[in-house]
């Protein structure tokens, strides 16, 4: 089937200014994804003001000259540099200049200044079941699977020109019946006592995402809500080894009330049985080293950490000095009730360097070090820190990451699956 | 080796050595903008450059942003000269589309089952404007 536009997206469609652009590039990403029409959508969230270079700065500048505005409610994630001035950024000239402009042109487009990965968690919470267009792959995940809210893993650009449109092409995750789950992630063989460890849903996400690629399962076996933390954690680190836009888990999530409400059809296509050896095998993919002598850094907080994450880190420090920083990226929405209690001087005295509106692994922060060693409990950054910080990486909870900090070297309790 | 591939996004015809991929890749985080090159450490093709190749992609994974850098690849010259394709990503080529709106000159995109990758490996490689992906003998 053929997309087929409204009169009146033709007519946006024909122009020369920045809402003609916008519903260009949205009309060819639906022709591409065989998407039949356009759909109303009732938010974004915007991925593309990250600077990678040149180009996106110059398209976002091309939208603002052609007088484009979003039209609906548009949150931003991260950019490359700290408005707040918490962290020093070494992004040079003239690229710390290019990505200013780019933030700025984006803002000027009528986006709301969140800069944050977490934006679910910043006060964007899009009704169950309402149609949205979303970048920033673990943003979506958490909107689709969390939310319930509808969502395809919107491209850098494809997301603003959703924003200036208000459209987004019928397809995918939008519809009902690609919703449901065609597999089964039955982690029922694991013991109760790491499901409740907090590296459990960074793993089991690192695994499902591996296991999964790009198809819709329902976990089974988990018999207590792990809280929204862990479900952040568990989809960003299964967006990131695996194209995962949507999971499910029973009695967890609302669209899985149980199994058999959410899987396809009456028979699961498979059952991935997971046992304490994949989860072991998962859990040594995430570290690029063995155990060294050493630790140069520690980095948490992608997604960006919550306020109740600055709890635990602030419970687990307990007043100590650190010998290596840990770097703790968050959103303004999360800095703000820090700086209220008076609890960034007290980390920021501890040795915590916190860093906000970015992260450590999009944007130059952490020194550059042949050799270096950095230690997470996010296994996003395990993820992408080899490759944009040249540092390796050890995986390790938030526990073992503050503890390896506060002695310079690293630290391993061991959590048997 | 000649085959017919569907046109995903036109673009300007190429010929490259084939660089085919043997796992998915995340174009953010696992490739250079400024180069080109495969960063991804994890990646079985860690090293290589995939600027003026014929990049056979399995598939793709990870960050919405691969469409920027992509695109960012086209504007600084270091694009592959054609994308060949297992199956659409509507992620990864919105970078060409965009480079497109903003009239920067972009390869092609096609579409090609991956079983018929194998045949292009260590070959030069041409995609034509009509779509035809040939090995030279």
């Amino acid at each position: 089937m053929s997309l087929v536009l409204s009169p009146e997206e033709q007519a946006i469609a024909a122009g020369r200014d920045g809402a003609g652009m916008a519903m260009r590039i949205v009309a060819e990403s639906a022709r591409l994804l065989g998407a039949p029409r356009l759909i109303p959508i009732a938010s974004t969230h915007v991925d593309g003001a990250l600077y990678h270079g040149d180009s996106g700065t110059l398209f976002a500048e091309r939208l603002v000259e052609g007088g484009a505005k979003v039209a609906v409610r548009s949150t931003l994630n991260v950019g490359a540099l700290d408005l707040m001035g918490c962290s020093r950024i070494r992004l040079e000239e003239p690229q710390r200049g290019m990505a200013r402009r780019m933030m700025e042109a984006y803002r000027k487009l009528g986006c709301e200044q969140s800069w944050t990965c977490a934006p679910y968690q910043a006060g964007h919470r899009p009704a169950l079941g309402s149609d949205v267009a979303w970048g920033e792959s673990n943003a979506v995940v958490f909107c689709n699977s969390v939310l319930g809210a509808r969502t395809n893993r919107y491209g850098d650009f494809l997301d603003i020109a959703c924003a200036i449109t208000a459209r987004a092409p019928d397809y995918g995750l939008h519809r009902t019946e690609n919703r449901r789950a065609r597999l089964i992630f039955d982690v029922s063989g694991l013991s109760p006592s790491f499901l409740a460890s907090e590296i459990a849903w960074p793993v089991l996400g690192s695994l499902y995402g591996r296991e999964v690629g790009n198809a819709i399962a329902v976990v089974r076996g988990v018999t207590a809500h792990p809280g929204e933390d862990a479900l952040k954690a568990f989809g960003a680190a299964a967006a990131s080894s695996g194209a995962v836009g949507l999971f499910h888990v029973a009695g967890v999530t609302p669209e899985a009330p149980d199994v058999e409400a959410i899987l396809a059809g009456p028979e699961p296509e498979a059952v991935i049985r997971v046992t304490p050896d994949m989860v072991a095998t998962a859990r040594a993919g995430l570290s690029t080293t063995a155990a060294t002598k050493t630790i140069d850094a520690v980095a948490i907080g992608s997604p960006h950490l919550s306020h109740a994450e600055f709890d635990s880190l602030e419970r687990l420090i307990a007043g100590r000095r650190l010998a290596v920083p840990i770097y703790a990226c968050t959103g303004r929405h999360a800095l703000a009730l820090l700086e209220q209690d008076g609890r960034r001087k007290r980390l920021e005295a501890s040795g915590v360097v916190i860093v906000a509106d970015t992260c450590v692994v999009v944007t130059p922060i952490m020194p550059d070090l042949a050799g270096g060693v950095l230690m997470t409990n996010s296994g996003k950054f395990a993820h992408y820190a080899p490759g944009n910080t040249g540092y390796a990486v050890l995986y390790a909870s938030l526990a073992d990451c503050v503890e390896s900090a506060v002695l310079g070297k690293p630290v391993f309790t061991d959590i048997a699956a | 080796m000649s085959a017919r591939a569907e046109i995903l996004v036109p673009g300007k015809a190429g010929e490259g050595d084939a660089l085919v991929l043997t796992a998915p890749i995340s174009f953010w985080g696992g490739v250079d903008p400024s180069t080109g090159r495969i960063a991804d450490v994890r990646h079985p093709q860690h090293g290589e450059v995939i600027a003026g190749r014929v990049l056979f992609l399995p598939g793709t994974i990870g960050s919405s942003s691969a469409s920027a850098v992509l695109m960012e690849l086209v504007h600084n010259g270091r694009a592959p000269a054609a994308l060949v394709l297992h199956e659409p990503d509507a992620i990864l080529l919105l970078g060409l589309i965009v480079a497109r709106e903003m009239g920067w000159e972009t390869p092609m995109a096609v579409r090609l089952e991956r079983g018929a990758f194998d045949s292009y490996r260590g070959a030069a490689v041409t995609v034509a404007s009509d779509g035809a992906v040939t090995a030279a003998v």
